[in-house]
């Protein structure tokens, strides 16, 4: 029913738009990646160094062994968070439901930054957390390794990640049939039999597009090593941003955002 | 029995339900305290009340230099990204192209991806092309960015749209132009507004991109960001309070908004198309 001129005007646009601006500069990232810098001039000399570089230098494995595993610590603490939460409103909050959904999304529309310098005020050795434990007399001196650790970092994240594993794992949950947990009380399952043969197989698939994103996204942040992170919490992220600063190595840098890159969308497909 | 035992009483979740909603907000309502404690950030408990620190924030002029930078660059965002988001969504909804697959994922990219990969691929192409970094550049990756955010909330929008009333429309010897100006876009009214909020939010928080794209005018959280570096002050408490203040009054607005019932002006257009062929 839509004519010819109709569908050029509305799809020639933001192709020609994507294609110049996202399709472009994704290439040339790739493309970087190839290339080298001598004497600090990137060169257009095609080669595979960097990706060798990346796969044999031992600070970049450490470093991005170090954020796998801080990626999945946020993961598995926003589950355990979420996953309760969103297991208490759908079943037992009763007539509050609305409100407290409410309740969980309100801090999406908190800045990032803003919670991250919270629990900067929070952690620091004269901070908050230190303040309250000398008042309740629970230690004498300040405790220093709050902040400027990777504990800080997953705690940061999973408090940044935790509403958005609660959602997708919510709607799941939501979308059971309640007639199913009737049929399986009915025919002799306990609570927790129900939970893990009816409701948990059930939800799966919110529970995994929670913790994809959570993991992908704590992945490829640099900003929470920088607020909370200090040298011990360095994520790989971080690495890239300083290649791209001060180290000037963009095709360097550019190989490992690649490899950030075939991570993310692999684990995508994956999911 | 079956029905109430899945509504029964379960007081030790009830508990862990409590105490993750504490986890989630008492980092917001600590910055909030403490951005009415006369000695600053940290100790406890904040002792004494006092506006010091929001005047201080009122008289000073690179915060507020920078709120405007970051108003302009939202502002612009949406108009963009809602422009062509709207095409975007319309050519999925209703074109075939070659490489429409290809498009589909590629737009939605920026929304999935870890931002200092868009960032940085949007800075090599800026020096490739060798513009110089401005609030211009933070703009254009903005709005080039949150073309995945408007294309996703369009084209769901899109999908649930009565599909009958545009065809009664061109029955009616409306042209498509007419029939996109007065059922389309109007039908698509919630749609545009939700996404245009999220857009404006998401522009007016957005860091990642930003930090590679600035030039010399700091957004807002990037001069959140260079005042941080410099250390703590409870002026960043008292404009973090502002800000949240600001952002729940927008979903307020926002939830008025869609509970309000939208006057069906697609259908009145209709009846007069009608009257006159």
């Amino acid at each position: 029913m839509y004519s010819r001129a109709y569908k050029s005007v509305v799809s020639v646009p933001p192709l020609l738009w994507v294609a110049a601006f996202l399709l472009l500069p994704y290439a040339l990232m790739f493309a970087h990646s190839l290339w080298a810098v001598r004497e600090g001039i990137i060169v257009h000399h095609w080669n595979l160094n960097n990706y060798k570089t990346l796969f044999t230098n031992p600070v970049y494995l450490e470093v991005l062994s170090r954020t796998l595993r801080i990626a999945a610590s946020v993961t598995i603490c926003s589950i355990l968070l979420g996953y309760p939460l969103a297991y208490y409103l759908a079943f037992h909050a009763g007539t509050r439901k609305e409100l407290l959904y409410q309740l969980v999304i309100v801090p999406l529309w908190v800045s990032y930054l803003v919670r991250g310098y919270a629990w900067k005020t929070i952690l620091g050795s004269d901070g908050v957390l230190n303040g309250f434990l000398q008042y309740l007399h629970l230690t004498h001196e300040p405790v220093g390794f709050f902040l400027y650790s990777p504990f800080a970092v997953v705690l940061m994240l999973t408090h940044i990640y935790t509403p958005f594993v609660f959602l997708p794992i919510y709607a799941a949950l939501e979308h059971i049939p309640r007639p199913l947990l009737e049929a399986s009380q009915d025919l002799g399952a306990g609570s927790l039999q129900t939970f893990w043969r009816v409701i948990l197989p059930l939800s799966m698939p919110g529970l995994l597009a929670g913790a994809t994103f959570a993991f992908v996204l704590s992945l490829g942040d640099f900003l929470a090593p920088l607020l909370v992170g200090g040298p011990s919490g360095t994520m790989i992220a971080n690495v890239v941003q300083s290649l791209f600063g001060a180290a000037f190595d963009w095709p360097l840098g550019a190989a490992i955002s690649v490899g950030i890159l075939v991570i993310t969308i692999s684990l995508l497909f994956l999911s | 029995m079956s029905a109430n035992s899945t509504s029964r009483r379960a007081p030790l979740l009830a508990l862990y339900a409590v105490f993750v909603f504490a986890f989630i907000y008492s980092p917001i309502v600590v910055l909030v305290l403490y951005s009415f404690n006369r000695d600053g950030v940290g100790g406890f408990p904040p002792r004494h009340f006092t506006l010091n620190w929001y005047t201080q924030l009122f008289a000073d002029s690179s915060i507020w230099d920078s709120v405007l930078n970051s108003l302009m660059v939202a502002a612009g965002s949406v108009a963009l990204s809602l422009t062509l988001g709207l095409l975007a969504a319309l050519a999925l909804d209703r074109a075939d192209f070659p490489g429409k697959a290809l498009f589909r994922r590629l737009v939605l990219l920026p929304l999935i991806l870890p931002g200092i990969i868009t960032g940085l691929s949007l800075l090599m192409f800026a020096v490739f092309a060798g513009v110089q970094l401005r609030l211009l550049t933070v703009f254009w990756g903005h709005g080039t960015a949150l073309i995945s955010v408007a294309t996703t909330e369009l084209f769901a929008g899109l999908q649930k749209l009565d599909r009958a009333q545009e065809e009664a429309s061109l029955d009616l010897g409306a042209t498509p132009w007419q029939t996109f100006w007065r059922i389309t876009l109007p039908n698509l009214k919630l749609s545009l507004i939700a996404a245009a909020l999220l857009i404006f939010t998401l522009s007016m928080d957005e860091i990642a991109v930003t930090f590679f794209l600035i030039g010399r005018d700091n957004t807002l959280p990037l001069e959140i960001w260079a005042r941080l570096r410099l250390g703590i002050t409870p002026e960043i408490n008292a404009i973090s309070t502002l800000i949240f203040a600001v952002s729940v009054a927008l979903i307020v607005i926002w939830y008025r908004l869609r509970a309000r019932s939208l006057g069906d002006r697609s259908q009145e257009f209709l009846e007069q198309l009608g009257e006159t062929s």
